[in-house]
C-alpha cells in the first residue's frame, strides 16, 4: 500500500477547502430576508430553476458511495451486480416523469415538506403518517454513513488514517464531516446546491478523461473486455461457481438484472433526500423538464461502472492499509496508478466532493422528517415556522453525529448491510405515497398492513441471504422469487406481496365501511403550479402543513 | 388550515382536475413506457454480438438507451404540456392582498 501521495494529497485538500468556503459563502445566495423557516433553510426557499435542480439532484442521487460501489461491484463479481445501475438510472426517469409533478403541485398548495407530511394531510391517519417518517429516517441513515464509507476509501488510498492511534486514525474524516455539519447548519440546502456545480463538473471532467485516457494505457476496450471476461469466467476457488458475469446469461441472471433495475429506481425517489431536493425546484414542469436532462447523469454512471473493468486490464490491486484485499479502493487506487499525483488528486476530490453534497441534503432531509412528523407531530404541534427551522438545524447536527459513531465504531460492512436493507425498507412506502397520489381507493390501514408485512419479509429474506465465501448474512439482495422461481430484487418481492396485503386489506375494510380518514386535499391541487394561490415561495403562517384540519372539514 | 374555505365557492375551479386531451396523454404513457419495457426486457440484449468496434452489444446497447429516453421523455414533457395546459387556480378571497 501507498505512502502519502504529497502532490494529489495537496490538489485534494485545496479543493476541499474551496468547497468549504463556497458552501458557508451560499448562506447569501439568493439570500432570503430569514433563513429561520424550513422553507428557507430545509428547502432553499422553494425556488431552484431547472439546472440548478439539475446539479442539485444529480449531485443528490448520484452519490460518492455509488462512484466507489458500482465499479467495485463491477470489479469484483461483474455485470448483473454492477452495471444494473445503468438501467436503474435510465427506467427511473419516466418513471419519476409521472408521479413526481402530482406530488410537487400538492405540496406546495399544502406546505408539505417530507412525503409522510402528504400521507397524514391525505389520511389524517397518524399511524400511517409515523410509519412512511420512521421508514424514510431509518433508509436515510446508513445511506449517510455511507457517504464517510467513500470519503474513507479516499483517504485510505490516500494514505491517510494509517496511523496506530484512533485520533491520528479518524482525524481526516472528523474534520471533513465537522466542516460540513457546520455550513449546513448555516446555509442550509443552498449549501450543497452551490457545492453540486464543483462536485458534478469535476466528476464529469475525471470520468470523462478516464474514459479516453486509460483504456489506451491498458492496451485498448479490447483488451479491457477480454480481461474482464477472463476474469469473471474463472471460477471462484471457495464455491467452484465463476468469479461473476461478463454479460448476464441464463433467465435467473435476468431476472435478476431487471428486478433489481426496476426496484430499485422505483426506490429511488421514495427517499426523503430525493424529495427534499425536488421539492426545491421552482415549478410543477422542473422536474419534468429535468426527467430528460438527468440521463446525463446516467451516462457517466456506466462509464465509471466500466472503469472497474478498465481496473481488471490495469491489474490494479485494490489492498487496504490493514493488509487486506478490498474491492472497494479500486477506483481511488487505479487513479492513483495511473494518473499523473496533480490529477490523481482531482479525482480523488470529486469523489469525496461527491460524498457532502448528498450527506448535506440527507442530513437535511431526515431532520425535516424528523421536525415536522415527531416534533410538530408529537411534542409541540404549535411550533412556529423558526421553532421548526432552530429543531431542524439541530437534528441535521444530530444525524451527522450518530452517523459518524456509526462508521467509526462499528464494522463497515454493517453501513452496508443496512444500507441494502434501506432500500428494501423505503420501497414499501411506495404504495402510500405513490398511489395515494392519484386514488384513495386504497384504506390507510391496508396500506399500513402491506408496509408492515413488506418490511418484515424483506427484512427476514435480506438476513437469509448467507454469502458463500465468508458465511456472514445480509450477503446480497437477491433471492429467489416465490411463484415465478427466479432469482430476482427481495425489495421488489416484498412490494409485491406489499401490494397484494393492501389490497386484501382495503377490500375487508371497504366491506366493513370502515372510515378512511379525512382528506384536506382536492382534485385541484394535484395540478397546481407556479402562481397558483398558496403556491408561493415563503409566505409564513400560509403554508404550514396539515395545521387545523379538524376545522377545515 | 385558514384557506380551506375557497374551494367550496367554486367547485368547477378547484375540485375537479383541469380538462386533459385524453388521446394525447396516452400518447405521452406509451412514449413512456417504452424505454421501460426495452430495459427490463434483459433477454432482448443480453448478448455480445452485433459489436460496435470492441464494444458488446450488450453494452452499447443500454447507453444508446440514454438518448433514446432522454428523446422521448422530452417528447413526452412537450405532449404533456399542450396535452393538459395548466388552469390557473383563483384565489380566495382573503389571500388577494398576499398576492
Amino acid at each position: 500500500m501507498s505512502d502519502v501521495n504529497g502532490v494529489a494529497l495537496t490538489v485534494l485538500i485545496l479543493l476541499f477547502a474551496l468547497v468549504t468556503v463556497m458552501g458557508f459563502l451560499a448562506a447569501r445566495w439568493r439570500r432570503p430576508p430569514s433563513m429561520e423557516s424550513l422553507d428557507e433553510w430545509g428547502l432553499g426557499g422553494r425556488g431552484f430553476g431547472t439546472w440548478v435542480t439539475w446539479f442539485l439532484l444529480g449531485g443528490d442521487l448520484y452519490t460518492a458511495y455509488t462512484f466507489v460501489a458500482v465499479p467495485a461491484a463491477m470489479f469484483a463479481t461483474g455485470a448483473v451486480a454492477g452495471f444494473f445501475a445503468v438501467p436503474y438510472t435510465i427506467v427511473l426517469y419516466p418513471i419519476i416523469f409521472v408521479f413526481m409533478a402530482r406530488l410537487w403541485s400538492v405540496s406546495h398548495r399544502h406546505g408539505y415538506v417530507t412525503p409522510a407530511d402528504f400521507v397524514r394531510g391525505r389520511y389524517s391517519s397518524r399511524g400511517l403518517t409515523l410509519a412512511v417518517a420512521i421508514t424514510g429516517f431509518l433508509a436515510t441513515m446508513p445511506y449517510i454513513a455511507l457517504q464517510l464509507v467513500g470519503i474513507q476509501a479516499v483517504l485510505e488510498v490516500a494514505g491517510l488514517g494509517g496511523g496506530s492511534n484512533w485520533i491520528a486514525k479518524d482525524a481526516p474524516l472528523f474534520i471533513a464531516f465537522a466542516l460540513l455539519a457546520a455550513y449546513t447548519y448555516s446555509s442550509g440546502l443552498r449549501a450543497p446546491a452551490v457545492i453540486a456545480f464543483v462536485k458534478d463538473t469535476l466528476i464529469y471532467l475525471v470520468i470523462i478523461v478516464a474514459i479516453v485516457y486509460l483504456p489506451s494505457k491498458v492496451g485498448g476496450w479490447d483488451a479491457v473486455f477480454g480481461a474482464a471476461e477472463k476474469k469473471m469466467s474463472t471460477p471462484n476457488p471457495a464455491t467452484g461457481a465463476p468469479t461473476g458475469s461478463f454479460i448476464p446469461t441464463g433467465l435467473d441472471n435476468h431476472w435478476a438484472y431487471a428486478t433489481l433495475a426496476l426496484g430499485s429506481a422505483l426506490a429511488l425517489f421514495m427517499y426523503p433526500h430525493s424529495i427534499t431536493a425536488t421539492l426545491s425546484s421552482q415549478s410543477r414542469q422542473t422536474i419534468r423538464r429535468n426527467a430528460s436532462i438527468l440521463p446525463a447523469y446516467s451516462f457517466i454512471l456506466g462509464l465509471l461502472a466500466l472503469l472497474g473493468w478498465v481496473a481488471i486490464a490495469a491489474g490494479t490491486k485494490p489492498v487496504g492499509l490493514d493488509g487486506e484485499p478490498n474491492a472497494q479502493l479500486v477506483i481511488p487506487q487505479l487513479f492513483e496508478d495511473m494518473f499523473p499525483s496533480w490529477f490523481a488528486g482531482v479525482a480523488w476530490a470529486a469523489i469525496a466532493i461527491g460524498a457532502l453534497v448528498p450527506a448535506a441534503i440527507m442530513s437535511i432531509a431526515a431532520a425535516n422528517t424528523f421536525t415536522r412528523n415527531v416534533y410538530k407531530e408529537y411534542l409541540k404541534p404549535d411550533a412556529t415556522p423558526q421553532q421548526e427551522a432552530k429543531v431542524s438545524k439541530l437534528s441535521s447536527l444530530v444525524v451527522k453525529v450518530f452517523a459518524l459513531v456509526f462508521v467509526l465504531t462499528l464494522d463497515k460492512q454493517n453501513a452496508i448491510n443496512f444500507q441494502l436493507l434501506g432500500g428494501i425498507w423505503i420501497l414499501q412506502t411506495l404504495p402510500a405515497i405513490v398511489f395515494s397520489l392519484y386514488t384513495r381507493w386504497f384504506h390507510r390501514w391496508g396500506l399500513l398492513a402491506g408496509w408492515a408485512v413488506g418490511m418484515v419479509y424483506g427484512t427476514v429474506s435480506a438476513y437469509n441471504v448467507v454469502n458463500p465465501v465468508t458465511g456472514a448474512h445480509f450477503g446480497g439482495s437477491l433471492d429467489p422469487i416465490p411463484v415465478i422461481g427466479h432469482l430476482g430484487y427481495i425489495g421488489l418481492t416484498a412490494f409485491a406481496i406489499n401490494l397484494v396485503v393492501a389490497a386484501l386489506v382495503t377490500l375487508a375494510l371497504r366491506a366493513g365501511k370502515v372510515s378512511n380518514g379525512t382528506d384536506e386535499t382536492i382534485a385541484g391541487d394535484y395540478f397546481a403550479d407556479e402562481g397558483d394561490p398558496r403556491v408561493m415561495k415563503t409566505l409564513p403562517g400560509l403554508d404550514e402543513p396539515a395545521g387545523g384540519l379538524s376545522e377545515t372539514r | 388550515m385558514t384557506t380551506g374555505n375557497d374551494e367550496v365557492d367554486d367547485p368547477t375551479l378547484h375540485d375537479t382536475p383541469p380538462p386533459a386531451n385524453r388521446a394525447l396523454l396516452t400518447v405521452a404513457a406509451v412514449l413512456l413506457a417504452i424505454p421501460v419495457i426495452a430495459l427490463l426486457w434483459v433477454d432482448s440484449y443480453a448478448r455480445v454480438d452485433p459489436k460496435l468496434g470492441p464494444w458488446p452489444f450488450f453494452f452499447w446497447y443500454q447507453f444508446l438507451w440514454v438518448f433514446l429516453t432522454a428523446g422521448l421523455t422530452y417528447t413526452s414533457y412537450r405532449i404533456v404540456l399542450v396535452a393538459r395546459p395548466h388552469r390557473p387556480m383563483r384565489p380566495h378571497a382573503s389571500e388577494e392582498v398576499e398576492r
